[in-house]
């Protein structure tokens, strides 16, 4: 477990960077994204469907197919993930670093039971428990995922897909990794069996101290169980910071937008972002979000914006913000722009 | 398949089930049989012995077989034999079917089990590899060698190796099963000469039976071999794609078990299923080994019967070819709930 | 081209290819050939190998008597009868058969006999099996239970003994020849149709678009024939093709017990087998190994055909072009213009 500082970060990412190989050229799905996970804490990781969230998840782990080169530093507990030897990656993962999935309906075995699930899991790591060891520690993780002892010897078919994801949650928590990477855990699951997850995972923060990167499309779902909040577009975070702070006040135009699409009890009206989500082979120049940002300034497509620091001390990359002296004379007048190109749906 | 959520299904309830809804799909074959048997323009015993016996001879035996009596008379008579077991006597040669059946299907069913053994033998772990190392050598080749021994007639190979093995370097012989001395000495309990030498303890005859199996069930088995490959190589790389794969390799289960036990385990299950199906062709491709070497089973008999028109014989040996077929289905199907805990009712 | 978007779903494949309205737009076929034109690797190779022996042997068939240097009944010439049972050489290449006649006539004949009794197989039992399919597909009920029953059944025979009581049952009808044959193989081959084509119209009739179309009041000739044709038409090519590999040798294992097409009616390369066994006890080898080579040939070549379109089609299957990648050097963009 951790030792030493109880404030430094379990995870610290920068500049990381997962590009693959297509037959168009490389999809830039990560493109230098950076940010700290501290134990106990919950990071929530936000962005449309296509903008890399999943690839950045699974990047963290190692798992990404050939074809994909990475780069940059991913510091777990002080030791450098990227570029280490996928056998020691393969000992860490479940063991130090865990990943829920998003679709639990496939993600077991179907010819196995749940306990040789477990005991696979731990003999990987722990070769020498005995048996006894095994389901005990095993069937303990499953009660408090709320799976009762007597199912321990079920196969996966016998269960629906909420508890199968209580298992995955298990399978992933059985050996208390220290950081946690969550998927999308609920968007395959009905409303209430979310509600359930979301106490589970939070009572992870509670007893195990684990640090959760928590990913999602869902903006309620951050704003109750995220302490902090990351907003992805287009393979970069483009804002960071508290979540009730970031929420309350965006400091990015995509955020704000993002927030003004969702629907409460209030909504009289549909709000949309127009355009699409950007081509990852070859995104637009400068800040990628401006074909489709309401307060683009002439700048925008030129520079790539630059991070700054907000005085509520959240990160933000839009050149609203400045730094000021990097904006060249004219820089600040609204951008021109022709009509978007008939849109293609997402 | 059906997916419960609840207890797993009990594998009896499961084999009764299967069992009454093979009964309409035996019905139809059996209807099938009759028909085609029947189609042929004149009567099954003019066509065989007609020209051999005088006309009041021949309608002597037309009355005796009951070839006089209404069509469906006729069908009704056939399905009690078929329940009974009894499909009277071949027209040409007047020998008991069942007597057939029993002393040449043995021969046949030692032919088709080699096979079997044989096609699994080699064609599992060539498709493991082939799928595991996809278009590498290894799997270009493998493939090749799938598609190669199914394209190459059972015959043919059957011939080449006649050339090879008996011929050129004379180590097997040509054809049958046994040669005609243990042949006429061995006691024929099972008529499966290989366990009839063993329970004879006959040390000469069972490296002689052994010796004229080699052959045919090598041939038969290459011709399976195409099939095993090609199915468990696309099992393969598509379970290795699986989700549960995936989320194996997140817990840090090292790849080696990965691979054994997720994902070749759940490339096998189909198998056990298709190669039931195959059975048709294994039957098939029976017939033409059996022809090519001179073995003597079912095949070959029901070949020669065919020639010389003798319908009795043919429906009673083609009757038990599709009751067969069923009765294999079936089995299969009870392997396969038995492995697999999804598929009990 | 389109673009490609993260495709969040648990499947693994964090990066597909997303079909946009103008893929749909493009007809099938062309469809099709973007994508064998997009194969990689040993499936290209496989499908290309496979092509050029089929084409080979579809060329001898088309132009046997142009090609072949005899008749395929031929044992004389000028009035003088050939060697009986001859060594390959001379004026014979292949050596002659029992009959005195030319063994490389008779391999070059017998392709079209096997070309001609494919050709009309696959017609056939495509023209019986699709519609079938569709039909017991689309309506459901008694009829498409009693039809998959007797399918079923067809299915389940053993095929050759099958043919052979066709044949059999043909033979005094239609004769020995290239029809019976044909004819013959549907009957075996129509439930593999049948039941792809069923299978592939009991998925798509669920699709969203049919039902809209239903909805809108589309007569079910027009949703058949518009929407559901296409989807079912995808998985034909391979089953085809490598039915036309199984029906040669089919073809073949009928000649070789004597079911088949008389040598009178057509050369067919099953039947010299038949006779090729005698020879080879007395060890003369090329009366069965060129007939048997051909028919080795062929049927690999249209099988190659089929596994390499079913590789290529089959998404499965298809490989994704993990290319690999090289990280630029990051540029910290200045203030500079940018590309």
């Amino acid at each position: 477990m951790n030792v030493g500082d109880p404030a430094a970060p379990v995870l610290s990412v920068r500049e990381l960077r997962v590009w693959y190989g297509t037959e168009r050229g490389p999809v830039r799905a990560v493109d230098g994204v950076s940010f700290d996970v501290r134990p106990g804490e919950t990071l929530g990781l936000v962005g449309e469907s296509g903008c890399g969230k999943s690839t950045l998840g699974r990047g963290i782990l190692g798992l990404l197919p050939s074809g994909s080169a990475t780069d940059g530093s991913v510091r777990f507990h002080d030791r450098e993930l990227v570029g280490l030897r996928q056998s020691e990656m393969r000992a860490m993962r479940g063991a130090e670093m865990g990943l829920i999935f998003q679709e639990p309906m496939t993600r077991l075995d179907p010819l196995m039971r749940i306990s040789e699930h477990f005991a696979e899991t731990l003999h990987a790591h722990e070769p020498d428990l005995s048996r006894q060891q095994i389901d005990s520690r095993s069937i303990d993780t499953l009660r408090r995922m709320g799976i009762p002892p007597t199912r321990y010897r079920h196969y996966p078919h016998e269960f629906s897909g909420g508890m199968r994801q209580r298992i995955m949650i298990a399978l992933a928590l059985v050996l208390q990794p220290a950081f946690v990477v969550a998927d999308e855990p609920t968007t395959a699951l009905d409303v209430l069996v979310e509600a359930q997850i979301l106490a589970i995972l939070h009572d992870l923060k509670r007893n195990f101290d684990t640090a959760l990167l928590l990913i999602t499309h869902n903006l309620g779902i951050v704003a109750e169980a995220c302490e902090r909040v990351a907003v992805m577009y287009a393979g970069k975070i483009v804002e960071e910071g508290d979540a009730r702070q970031v929420f309350s006040e965006p400091a990015h135009p995509y955020t704000r937008e993002l927030l003004r699409s969702t629907i409460s009890l209030s909504t009289t009206e549909l709000h949309y972002i127009p355009g699409a989500p950007p081509d990852l082979v070859d995104p637009p120049s400068g800040c990628s979000f401006h074909p489709r940002c309401p307060n683009a300034m002439q700048v925008c497509p030129r520079i790539d914006p630059v991070e700054v620091r907000t005085p509520m001390g959240e990160r933000v990359s839009c050149w609203l913000h400045g730094p000021e002296p990097l904006i060249p004379p004219g820089g600040t007048a609204p951008l021109q722009r022709q009509e978007l190109a008939r849109a293609d749906e997402a | 398949m059906a997916v419960v959520a609840g207890s797993s299904g009990s594998l009896r309830r499961y084999a009764l089930t299967r069992l009454a809804l093979v009964i309409p799909m035996v019905l139809i074959l059996l209807t099938l049989v009759f028909v085609l048997m029947r189609v042929a323009p004149g009567d099954p015993i003019q066509s065989a012995l007609g020209g051999k016996l005088s006309p009041a001879q021949l309608a002597e035996k037309r009355h005796a077989a009951g070839f006089d009596k209404p069509m469906i008379v006729q069908y009704l008579e056939y399905l009690r034999q078929v329940v009974t077991f009894n499909f009277g006597r071949a027209i040409t040669d007047n020998q008991p079917i069942t007597t057939i059946l029993r002393v040449n299907g043995a021969a046949t069913l030692e032919l088709t089990v080699s096979a079997l053994v044989v096609a699994l033998v080699i064609g599992v772990p060539v498709g493991l590899r082939a799928g595991r190392l996809r278009d590498s050598a290894f799997d270009g080749f493998g493939r090749l060698f799938g598609i190669v021994t199914y394209a190459a007639p059972v015959f043919f190979v059957g011939l080449i190796f006649q050339l090879v093995f008996s011929k050129w370097l004379d180590w097997l012989p040509n054809s049958g099963q046994l040669n005609p001395i243990d042949q006429a000495e061995l006691p024929s309990h099972t008529h499966l000469s290989v366990i009839d030498a063993i329970w004879d303890r006959n040390g000469a005859a069972f490296s002689d039976s052994v010796k004229h199996l080699i052959m045919p069930a090598l041939t038969l088995g290459l011709l399976l071999c195409g099939v095993v490959i090609r199915l468990i190589r696309t099992n393969i790389i598509q379970t290795l794609k699986g989700d549960y794969v995936e989320a194996a390799r997140a817990r840090g289960v090292p790849e080696r078990r990965v691979v054994l036990r997720h994902a070749f385990r759940n490339a096998l299950v189909p198998v056990v299923t298709v190669m039931g199906l195959q059975v048709a062709l294994l039957l098939s491709g029976a017939v033409l080994t059996e022809e090519t070497f001179n073995w003597p089973g079912i095949g070959n008999r029901l070949v020669s019967y065919l020639s010389n028109r003798d319908y009795v014989a043919v429906q009673g040996i083609i009757t038990v070819f599709a009751l067969a077929v069923v009765i294999i289905s079936v089995l299969i199907d009870f392997v396969n709930a038995a492995i697999d805990p999804r598929v009990r009712y | 081209m389109t673009a490609p978007s993260v495709a969040e779903s648990g499947g693994g494949s964090i990066l597909e290819p997303t079909p946009t309205p103008s893929d749909r737009r493009q007809g099938p076929i062309n469809r099709l050939w973007q994508q064998v034109k997009q194969a990689q690797g040993f499936s290209k190779w496989l499908l290309w190998v496979g092509a050029a022996i089929t084409v080979i042997f579809v060329v001898l068939a088309v132009f046997a008597p142009l090609i072949a240097p005899y008749g395929f009944d031929q044992y004389t010439s000028g009035g003088v009868r050939f060697p009986k049972q001859a060594a390959p050489g001379g004026s014979h290449w292949f050596g002659t058969n029992v009959r005195s006649v030319d063994v490389l006539s008779v391999v070059i004949y017998g392709s079209r006999t096997a070309i001609e009794v494919v050709v009309l197989a696959v017609l056939f039992s495509l023209l019986v099996g699709v519609p079938l399919g569709m039909i017991s597909g689309y309506y459901g009920g008694w009829l498409d239970r009693v039809l998959v029953l007797i399918m079923d059944a067809l299915f389940a025979f053993p095929y050759l003994l099958l043919a052979i009581v066709i044949a059999f049952l043909l033979q005094d009808s239609v004769g020995s020849g290239v029809l019976t044959a044909a004819i013959a193989i549907t009957v075996i081959y129509v439930p593999q149709y049948f039941r792809v084509v069923r299978g592939s119209v009991l998925s798509a009739r669920e699709e969203p678009y049919v039902e809209a179309a239903r909805a809108l009041g589309a007569r079910p000739r027009t949703i058949m024939g518009r929407y559901l044709f296409f989807n079912v038409i995808q998985s034909v090519p391979v089953i085809a093709t490598l039915n036309a590999a199984d029906a040669i040798l089919t073809l073949a294992g009928l000649g070789f017990l004597g079911f088949g097409i008389q040598p009178t009616q057509a050369a067919e390369w099953g039947y010299e087998l038949q006779r090729g066994v005698a020879d080879m006890g007395a060890g003369l080898w090329w009366t069965s190994i060129f007939p048997g080579g051909a028919i080795v040939l062929l049927v690999t070549g249209l099988t190659l055909v089929g596994e390499g379109l079913n590789d290529v089609l089959n998404p499965v299957l298809r490989k994704r072009s993990g290319r690999p990648v090289v990280l630029p050097r990051r540029i910290t963009r200045g203030p500079e213009e940018n590309a």
